[in-house]
């Protein structure tokens, strides 16, 4: 696991960073090539399975089959079906792999082929690995924890020491595909996708050419739902269809989905030496943000009462590291809690960037549940498909905006439109902001 | 009862069966001096066979001789020489 940089590095370095004006001389800032993605998502495996799915409104979310949910509030998830790893993995990763490192591997996969790239023949130390993961690799986990409790210590898998880790997924990347350059893995609950993406270009920015970066994760074993349950945001309602309402009036909380999307990121110079066929665009702007905890959360940290939630300034900050205003936004997809409050704040900080209903914004998650370290960097994928195909999908089966909110969600069906830019937001629980732009770029 | 004696198809089962199939491990042929390494398997699985040999075998292979052990003869040797002395 040499290969493997410390959990949440990244993130101090994210927090402490100050922005600068505009696309300058700071390394980290330059736009960089998205050539290559893998998708591994409840409503279709591979890219374009995704889209399909995203387009016809068709749903991963149904109730949970991975054990028996029946003493459970709550048993809807965004569940992948008919995913064989031994199909796509090497016996000798069975053993040593959780289902969340699983996917990632096979994500990874398929953006590297998509690339064009093939590993073997570049530069081991000109290619590094960032993704982030919220979960780890609890299904693993508690599967050995059950051995220890019920067997013995010496009954445990041996490979459990690194498969429940957070960097587990960025070290078996770089291990299978021969890849040594800078790697590192974040950690940001929910918002840890958008951070791996930002680190992935500013590692690029540092003088790495290429870097496999993304998010996937996966916690469907009965420890893992507990966990899930834990935050108190999750949905009892029974009813898939309806269980996950962002922006929507009936909005009661939020269904886990596993999966993500893991992406081939390059420096536009060195993706044209290589003689790269495509590119869906360029990530052109990131910045993360924190909320200090509420009142009576921590009792030893100052309270700030009245500051606002941090969410507008991530968006505002990664518009000005792209050179771009509000004004050059054509679809925001949104973090879309599910929660009337955490959906509110978001309404708030979109409308108060933007202006009221000024431009159109979307949740296709709605369809997937949400990923954790995968939604973020989905959201991206999803964007670029946007940007290429001019069509912003819908939210699910969203419909009822409460009009205050003052937000234009895309509802009932895609929207043709005309997007050469998309901002993209996630949060995570504890206080976590942060915002992507992509934008359209030519060869 | 445990066996007593371990053969090298014993081995490649064990390591197969906790370690994961290895594709560099050609079915068959005489490997028992080609490093574990060469055969696709690294510390960690030998360290996860080491419990599954004591169970069958009925021989210890403490956490610090798993790393001397470099090929499918270091094992088989200890495996088969202490059975005969001792434990």
């Amino acid at each position: 696991m040499s290969a493997v940089g410390v959990a949440d590095a990244g993130r101090a370095q994210a927090v402490t960073r100050r922005p600068g004006p505009g696309p300058g001389p700071h390394p980290g800032t330059r736009p960089v090539y998205v050539t290559g993605i893998g998708v591994a998502a409840p409503n279709g495996l591979g890219l374009e399975r995704y889209w399909e799915a995203v387009l016809a409104g068709r749903s991963g979310v149904v109730p949970i089959t991975r054990f028996d949910t029946s003493r459970y509030p709550a048993r809807l998830a965004g569940q992948i079906e008919g995913f064989d790893a031994s199909a796509h993995l090497p016996s000798r990763l069975l053993p040593q792999t959780d289902v969340s490192t699983r996917l990632a591997l096979a994500a990874a996969d398929w953006a590297i082929a998509d690339a064009g790239v093939d590993p073997s023949k570049a530069t081991d130390y000109d290619m590094g690995v960032v993704t982030s993961t919220g979960c780890g690799g609890f299904e693993f986990t508690h599967r050995e924890f059950k051995k220890l409790w019920s067997v013995g210590s010496q009954a445990v898998s041996v490979y459990e020491s690194f498969a429940w880790f957070y960097a587990v997924n960025t070290g078996q990347i770089s291990i299978r595909n021969g890849m040594r350059g800078p790697s590192s893995a974040l950690v940001a609950e929910q918002a840890g996708g958008l951070d791996a993406l930002g680190h992935a270009r500013r590692t690029i920015g540092r003088g790495t050419p290429l870097v496999v970066t993304g998010g996937v994760d996966s916690a469907f074993d009965p420890w893992g739902w507990v966990s899930h349950l834990a935050s108190g945001r999750i949905s009892h309602a029974t009813d898939p269809e309806r269980a996950y309402l962002p922006f929507d009036a009936a909005a009661r909380g939020y269904v886990p989905g596993e999966g993500g999307a893991i992406l081939v990121v390059e420096d536009p110079v060195a993706a044209r030496a290589r003689g790269v066929r495509r590119v869906y665009g360029e990530i052109a702007g990131y910045a993360s943000t924190f909320d200090p905890a509420p009142e009576g959360v921590r009792e030893d940290l100052p309270a700030r009462p009245g500051r606002p939630p941090g969410l507008r300034r991530a968006a505002e900050q990664a518009l000005a590291q792209a050179g771009l205003t509000p004004a050059d936004v054509d679809v925001v997809f949104a973090d879309a809690a599910g929660d009337r409050d955490l959906d509110r704040a978001e309404a708030t900080a979109i409308r108060e960037l933007f202006g009221v209903r000024r431009v159109p914004v979307t949740a296709p998650k709605a369809l997937t549940g949400r990923l954790y370290a995968g939604g973020g960097p989905l959201d991206v994928a999803t964007a670029l498909l946007t940007v290429r195909d001019g069509v912003i999908p819908a939210s699910g089966a969203s419909s009822d905006v409460p009009a205050d909110y003052g937000i234009d969600l895309v509802t009932g069906g895609p929207r043709e439109a005309r997007v050469s830019c998309a901002l993209v937001l996630a949060r995570g629980r504890w206080g976590f902001n942060s915002a992507v732009v992509v934008r359209e770029a030519t060869l | 009862m445990p066996n007593t004696t371990m053969t090298l198809d014993d081995l490649h089962r064990i390591l197969a069966d906790c370690g994961g199939a290895s594709e560099d491990w050609p079915a068959g042929e005489d490997v028992r001096d080609r490093p574990f390494q060469e055969l696709g398997y690294d510390s960690l699985a030998l360290l996860e066979a080491a419990v599954r040999i004591e169970n069958e075998f009925g021989v210890q292979v403490p956490d610090e001789v798993v790393p001397l052990l470099t090929s499918p003869r270091d094992v088989l040797d200890l495996v088969n020489g202490s059975a005969a002395k001792t434990v």
